[in-house]
């Protein structure tokens, strides 16, 4: 029988805990220097975002470019982009863990972290695109004396509310549960009496006893058991935003299951970037192995040619249906003035990706790199293209229209990734990036497994 | 008649001092200056300040403290304190909150429309037609509609200009003034006014002429039908006016005439046309009319003819002469046939026209020259057309008069000259250079509504009177007088033409409505009581009772009093410019209006500005494209102007609006658009030949509220022949009444939400007949005045965020360089099943029992989730604060009944759901009866010209809104998505001639 080679390498558990934890308990003065600046930049573009919002906020939504007909555009299309990010976290977590897929014990924490920034980023779009933000408390089913009214519950927008509130709190959850078990070591290593008391509180009274860990077993289990279907539902849900409308290029009962590749494939693509650039500069290269790197580009593959088979699936219906709005809806997205964002989109989600049928392709740092950007840019477009050009130009032609961004759409975006970045930042800097406990559990089968093989602590 | 002072100077606002202006008070105490009032305002503390003097009371003290540093942080978010002041005195009948309706009059370009104004608390809000007015037979077109905003107009001019400079100085002043001009015999005095059509104002101008024997009274308008005068005195020897009946026509040629359009300032025309229109049954198959349209420019007219023949406006003429010799009306010419489209069209219309006989009716339009009105009179004569009759006419706008004046003023004739509104230094041609003639006159008086380029150069401006806020008189074209009546205080002090004259001559009565009044109560016969009575019935009716509308004349056409020139060539090729009057700003008099600026010309969609429209063919040669910046010049004069390319232009002939580009205008108006005064000129003053059009390589962005394409030729990525807006020939539909349902295939539909049953009391619906519909776009500006519509600008537009709740859809069908086009009015359809509604998260759009599409403004969060999902696309989101910057007296324009709805709220048209409201109510105090049918009319329905718009229930089967849906013509927008609007169309029938169908 073929033995698959190790997964991480390390010497021993202590190693191990030694190369994470160093990274967390290092001093903060002593971070280097170029920390501190990528920091100062994504932080400031953050407050840039607080300056988009305030002014939008105090001015109203004519600051961004949306108009009739075009209702939703950037707005929308970054709350889906952003959402759809979100869901490799979980879908790494719940699903693979599932699955016993051992191999996602190295990325699940960063994954997780990212979701959770990512659903963060995305509910700022929601709430800020409603012309009355100060009322969008509305849209949940809070007692208020303004209007004693219930939602209307046939709406898919109050459906999306409840999903990604409900996304973001198990997936909070999910994330801190799998965090308790390091956050204890982080207290048991802490030399500080400032993280004694800050990890003491954190982890809950760990002690790493037997029923401990029994019932963080089963906790995890149960949550990964809510969160598998979460991973389907939110996607799905907020598909349905297109999907239950009456709009040729929303109208389609396709869109749950190609939102959740597209999620996937855009949240893969997201952690593969965020992962590149962290196991070159933290020197991870032994915990983050070719083997992840490639296990996940077959996964951007699968998901890709899932999304690329949705869209060649949306043309042959919108001829074979014979409808005439809908066969110019296709027509015109191809051919329309928004032609170069399809193509910017079929290319970077459907073309790009079938380079990875290469085997050289699949484990090149460089290529996996430029293709994760692609395809990230592609699944913005994906969204850009299915809101704005649906809409653009639906049923009457006397109120087709086209659609602008302006500087504020512009700077609101780039706020977000500040942000996704900044708090990303932070998460590596303070939080183990890496699930130190499931790792050594890795590394308990595979020194089993590898029993006399010097486990070497070489970079490839 | 109720009437608000307005108070206009806020530096007189202080108390202490003795002001010039109203006081204000606050209460009957202050006013009276009690003891008792001093005291309570001299103690710091009223109710409590006794307390501090109470030991006991201390916790109770502090209490009152906590509890007033916590109310003191409220009243810190209260508005500023008003006070509302009651009537002392009961005001008789009056109920307040409750709208009163007066009847008026709106003079413009010489035509008067009557009118009802609806008041609130003595503002006007609202304007529609007088019924009993023959003119506007209860409707209302865009210029009435929006003319309340002028009223409200921020930049009219309130204030006396001196040397074009602003002036503390005043009436008295002024009067002064008047009095220092040595007048004599009035050798050297020269009034200078619009059309003449008030009555009062002709015995002002005959009481003047008898004073100032030797001055002179000039009418000037930039738009007249002088032409047509001029062009009848050469057929039957007399200054007439023609009286077109287009109802009594069934075969219409429109030569160059924009009837329906921007050659009519009264509704009129529109109604009597529409009136063969209206399709309920077999027999009314028979009786529709054909319109044939040739003209360069594609105008309303044009979009509602069978057939339309685009010529260079110079070859209209050609064309008549052709058409005439064709049936023989003058002697002498011959046809010249030909076997290319125009030859064919022109068989078709001879034939057509022997056939309608009686019925056949020729009409040319203003800008053509006499000879082409001289030709139309002679085949109307020729037919012995029913459809036309004649009136005597004296005076009226020439522009010979103007250039006259000019003369005079340049050799130093003129000493004083009194303009009494109007603005001829813009309006002037630009050969005339009439501000350097206005500066050779030693005393120049200019009343006005705005401080426009004529009150700069003139040595005194004064203010005039809207017609809303003062009295007058105007006759209708038809000799019917109507009283000029005034809603509204006047705001500024300004003053009637009559006025001034009354000023200048010392008459014996120097206020409008003593004027007015005298004069007709003179004229009305009987007692005192009886003319007083016969006075107040008119107020009432809206016309005078005892004027008697003009006798027709008696003609006879005599062809040798043509003149030879008739045979001549016609005018020299090249390109050719042709001026028409701006949809918007008529002649600039409306640029500052913001309603009329964002109001879409009804072809072009263009708002905030003018163009130099070109055919695409011109535009493929020129390699021009929409907005390119051009430079038009001919002899001198020129201008820039940004292209547009209009379908269906005539080839080498260029279009361009007159009105915009004001220099000297209020902040909405000034410089939107460019001067086409500046290349008009006297020798090419409708049209002309000779233009060098050269581009400047700058580039203008135009702003349009709708992509204009064409729809048909490249239909396939267009339109994909949607079943949008439906229309057959009258041969198909009478084949096969079938026809237009059969336009779409709607599937078998099925819901997964249990059925509403709407059996139940009123449901109501409204029917759009695209027969009968002109396109005229009034009904935009009836909405806007109706439901407080912001304007947002061109900036806006341009973005897409026009709010307009009904909007007039323009398609083409064709080829793109000689399509014919279309016009579909479309309000919010209240679907039954509303893809609005389900998505709204809040609930804030649902469905009432009466089957209306209600929006909850105050309940709205702005997601624009239904605004998405929306086929029709006629909700409308308020993107920013669009009532942020309008200025506190444009509010009195707007109409207590409807909310004005804030930034971030979704809005769209409710079917006027505060009138349908106002007679539920009314019908509920009046015991509980039924609504009649035609008791609510929606306003998009009272101002139509058309009639084209029937709102009513449609749960009752006798109701005009469920037998024209019962109508085999009748079809839903989009039927097959199971939407079930209740609003329908009834199919456009098409009268088109079979021999050019082919």
């Amino acid at each position: 029988m073929e033995v698959n080679p190790p997964l991480v390498r390390a010497r021993d558990y202590h190693d191990l805990s030694e190369q994470i934890s160093s990274i967390v308990e290092g001093d903060v003065i002593k971070t280097p220097r170029k920390y501190w600046i990528t920091l100062g930049i994504t932080s400031s573009i953050t407050i840039l975002l607080a300056a988009m919002l305030t002014y939008l906020v105090s001015t109203g939504i004519g600051v961004w470019g949306n108009n009739r007909p075009i209702g939703w555009a950037w707005d929308i299309t970054n709350f889906v982009f952003w959402i759809g990010i979100g869901h490799a976290g979980t879908l790494i977590s719940a699903i693979l863990f599932l699955f016993r897929q051992k191999w996602r014990t190295s990325i699940n924490r960063s994954a997780e972290a990212m979701t959770l920034f990512a659903v963060m980023c995305a509910g700022i779009f929601p709430l800020f695109h409603t012309g009355r933000p100060w009322r969008a408390y509305w849209l949940f089913p809070v007692p208020n004396t303004d209007l004693s009214m219930w939602q209307n519950f046939r709406s898919p927008l109050i459906w999306d509310v409840f999903a990604v509130s409900t996304y973001f709190t198990v997936s909070l959850l999910f994330w801190y549960t799998g965090l308790v078990p390091d956050l204890a070591t982080l207290r048991d290593r802490a030399v500080s009496k400032l993280r004694q008391v800050v990890f003491g509180i954190l982890s809950l009274g760990w002690r790493g006893s037997a029923r401990h860990w029994t019932n963080y077993e089963a906790a995890y289990l149960i949550l990964a058991g809510i969160s598998t279907p979460l991973v389907l539902s939110v996607h799905t849900i907020v598909s349905f935003d297109f999907a239950t409308s009456v709009i040729p290029g929303w109208h389609t009962t396709i869109f749950p299951p190609y939102f959740v590749a597209g999620a996937i494939f855009s949240g893969f693509a997201c952690v593969m970037t965020l992962l590149l650039i962290a196991r070159w500069t933290l020197n991870l290269q032994n915990l983050i192995t070719m083997k992840h790197l490639e296990n996940m580009n077959k996964i951007i593959l699968v998901t890709g040619s899932v999304v690329g088979y949705a869209y060649a699936c949306e043309f042959f219906i919108a001829w074979y249906s014979g409808n005439i709005y809908e066969r110019f809806t296709f027509w015109n997205r191809a051919f329309g003035p928004y032609w170069w964002a399809a193509w910017s989109m079929y290319s970077c989600n459907v073309f790009i990706p079938q380079l990875y049928w290469i085997k050289a392709m699949r484990r090149s740092l460089p290529v996996m790199f430029i293709i994760s950007i692609t395809t990230n840019i592609g699944m913005w477009f994906e969204r850009f293209v299915i809101i704005v050009t649906s809409l653009h130009r639906d049923f009457l032609p006397s109120s087709w229209g086209y659609f602008r961004p302006t500087w504020v759409d512009m700077c609101t975006f780039a706020g977000t990734i500040g942000l996704f970045l900044t708090l990303f930042l932070l998460f590596a800097r303070f939080l183990p990036m890496i699930a130190i406990s499931e790792v050594k559990g890795v590394l308990a089968y595979e020194k089993q497994l590898f029993k006399g093989q010097a486990v070497e602590v070489a970079a490839e | 008649m109720s009437l608000i002072q307005i108070k206009t100077d806020p530096a007189n606002n202080g108390e202490g001092q003795a002001p010039a202006g109203p006081q204000y008070w606050r209460s009957l105490d202050q006013l009276a200056g009690t003891p008792e009032f001093r005291q309570w305002v001299e103690r710091e503390f009223p109710s409590t300040a006794s307390e501090m003097l109470d030991g006991d009371s201390r916790r109770h003290m502090l209490k009152i403290m906590a509890a007033s540093f916590g109310l003191a942080g409220l009243a810190a978010c209260r508005r500023p304190v008003e006070h509302i002041l009651p009537y002392s005195h009961g005001v008789e009948d009056l109920i307040p909150g409750a709208p009163y309706y007066y009847a008026t009059v709106m003079q413009l370009g010489g035509a008067a429309t009557g009118l009802i104004v609806e008041t609130h608390d003595g503002r006007p809000t609202k304007i529609e037609g007088n019924p009993d007015h023959p003119a506007s037979q209860g409707a209302a077109l865009a210029w009435q509609q929006a003319s309340i905003l002028s009223l409200y107009d921020p930049d009219r001019s309130a204030r006396f200009l001196e040397n074009g400079s602003p002036t503390t100085k005043s009436w008295p002043e002024f009067d002064a003034y008047l009095k220092g001009l040595s007048l004599g015999d009035g050798g050297g005095l020269r009034f200078l006014s619009e059309t003449v059509i008030s009555p009062t104002l002709e015995l002002m101008r005959s009481e003047a002429l008898k004073k100032f024997p030797k001055a002179k009274w000039i009418e000037y308008e930039a738009i007249t039908g002088e032409n047509e005068v001029a062009g009848l005195a050469m057929v039957f020897g007399q200054r007439l006016a023609s009286a077109p009946r287009f109802d009594k026509a069934k075969v219409i040629v429109a030569l160059d005439s924009d009837f329906l359009g921007l050659d009519s300032t009264t509704p009129q025309p529109t109604k009597l046309f529409s009136k063969r229109r209206h399709v309920s049954g077999e027999e009314d198959l028979e009786k529709i009319n054909r319109l044939y349209a040739v003209e360069a420019q594609f105008s309303i007219t044009g979009a509602n003819a069978d057939h339309r023949l685009r010529l260079k406006p110079s070859e209209v003429r050609q064309f008549a002469m052709d058409l005439a010799g064709a049936l023989g009306a003058i002697p002498g010419l011959s046809a010249t046939a030909g076997s290319d489209r125009r030859g064919k069209f022109l068989a078709a219309v001879v034939k057509d026209l022997k056939a309608a006989g009686a019925e056949a009716l020729v009409v040319a339009g203003p800008r053509q020259p006499a000879e082409v009105h001289a030709i139309a009179a002679m085949i109307n004569e020729a037919l012995r057309s029913e459809a036309i009759s004649y009136r005597k006419v004296e005076g009226g706008a020439a522009l010979d008069g103007l250039k006259a004046l000019t003369a005079e003023m340049n050799s130093g004739q003129v000493s004083t000259l009194v303009i009494l509104e109007g603005n001829p230094v813009y309006t002037a041609p630009a050969d005339l250079q009439f501000a350097a003639a206005m500066a050779k006159v030693a005393n120049t008086i200019h009343s006005g509504l705005e401080e426009d380029e004529t009150a700069a150069a003139a040595k005194w401006h004064v203010p005039a009177a809207h017609y809303l806020e003062t009295w007058s008189d105007a006759r209708a074209a038809d000799g019917t007088v109507a009283i000029q009546q005034p809603m509204i205080q006047s705001m500024y002090g300004g003053k009637t033409p009559a006025e001034m004259v009354a000023r200048i001559i010392d008459y014996k009565d120097k206020d409008a409505h003593a004027i007015v009044k005298n004069y007709w109560l003179a004229q009305f016969p009987g007692s005192a009581r009886q003319k007083e009575q016969a006075w107040r019935k008119a107020l009432n009716d809206g016309v005078v009772a005892g004027v008697k509308p003009y006798e027709p004349v008696k003609v006879s056409a005599n062809a040798s009093k043509l003149p030879a020139s008739l045979a001549a060539p016609p005018a020299p090729g090249g390109i050719e410019v042709a001026f028409v009057a701006g949809a918007s700003t008529y002649d600039g008099r409306f640029a500052n209006n913001a309603w009329l600026q964002e109001w879409p010309e009804p072809m072009t969609k263009l708002v905030w500005g003018n163009a130099a429209l070109i055919s695409p063919a011109m535009a493929r040669a020129r390699n021009l494209k929409d907005g390119d910046v051009i430079t038009i010049a001919r002899g001198g004069y020129k201008v820039d102007a940004p292209v547009m390319i209009q379908p269906g232009q005539a080839d080498d002939a260029v279009t361009i609006s007159l009105g915009y580009g004001r220099a000297k205008c209020g902040r909405v108006g000034k410089d939107v658009g460019f001067n086409a005064n500046l290349i008009r000129t006297s020798d090419a003053y409708w049209f002309g030949g000779g233009f060098s059009l050269t581009p400047t390589g700058n580039k203008v962005v135009m702003a349009t509220t709708q992509e204009h394409g064409i729809i048909g030729g490249s239909s396939a990525e267009r339109m994909n022949n949607r079943p949008l807006y439906r229309e057959v020939t009258i041969e198909e539909y009478k084949r096969n009444p079938k026809s237009i349902e059969e336009m779409n295939e709607i599937p078998e539909l099925q819901s997964i939400y249990p059925e509403r049953i709407y059996d139940k009391g009123y449901q109501w619906g409204l029917a759009i007949d695209l027969t009968a519909c002109t396109g005229c776009n009034s009904c935009v500006i009836a909405c806007q005045a109706e439901n407080n519509i912001p304007v947002v600008g061109k900036y806006q537009v341009t973005r897409g965020r026009e709010m307009h709740w009904i909007r007039m859809d323009r398609y083409y069908v064709g080829p793109e360089d000689d399509p014919r086009a279309v016009e579909q009015p479309v309000p919010c359809m209240q679907c039954e099943n509303a893809p609005c509604e389900n998505v709204c998260p809040v609930a804030a759009t649902s469905h009432s029992p009466e089957g209306l599409n209600d929006m909850a403004y105050n309940r709205c969060v702005g997601t624009r989730y239904c605004l998405n999902n929306c086929p029709f696309k006629v909700r409308h989101f308020n993107f920013l604060n669009f009532h942020k910057h309008m200025p506190q007296i444009e509010a009195m324009a707007s109409n207590p009944d409807v909310t004005v709805r804030m930034r971030g709220v979704m809005e769209k048209c409710t079917y006027c759901v505060q009138r349908i409201q106002e007679k539920k109510i009314q019908a509920k105090a009046e015991g509980r009866r039924a609504i009649q049918d035609g008791e609510i009319v929606t306003a998009c329905q009272q101002t139509c010209p058309a009639d084209a718009i029937v709102f009513g229930n449609i749960n009752d089967p006798q109701s005009r809104v469920s037998k024209l849906k019962k109508q085999e013509r009748n079809y839903q927008m989009l039927a097959e998505m199971d939407l079930r609007p209740r609003t329908s169309y009834l199919a456009k029938l098409r009268n088109a001639n079979p021999e050019l169908e082919a």
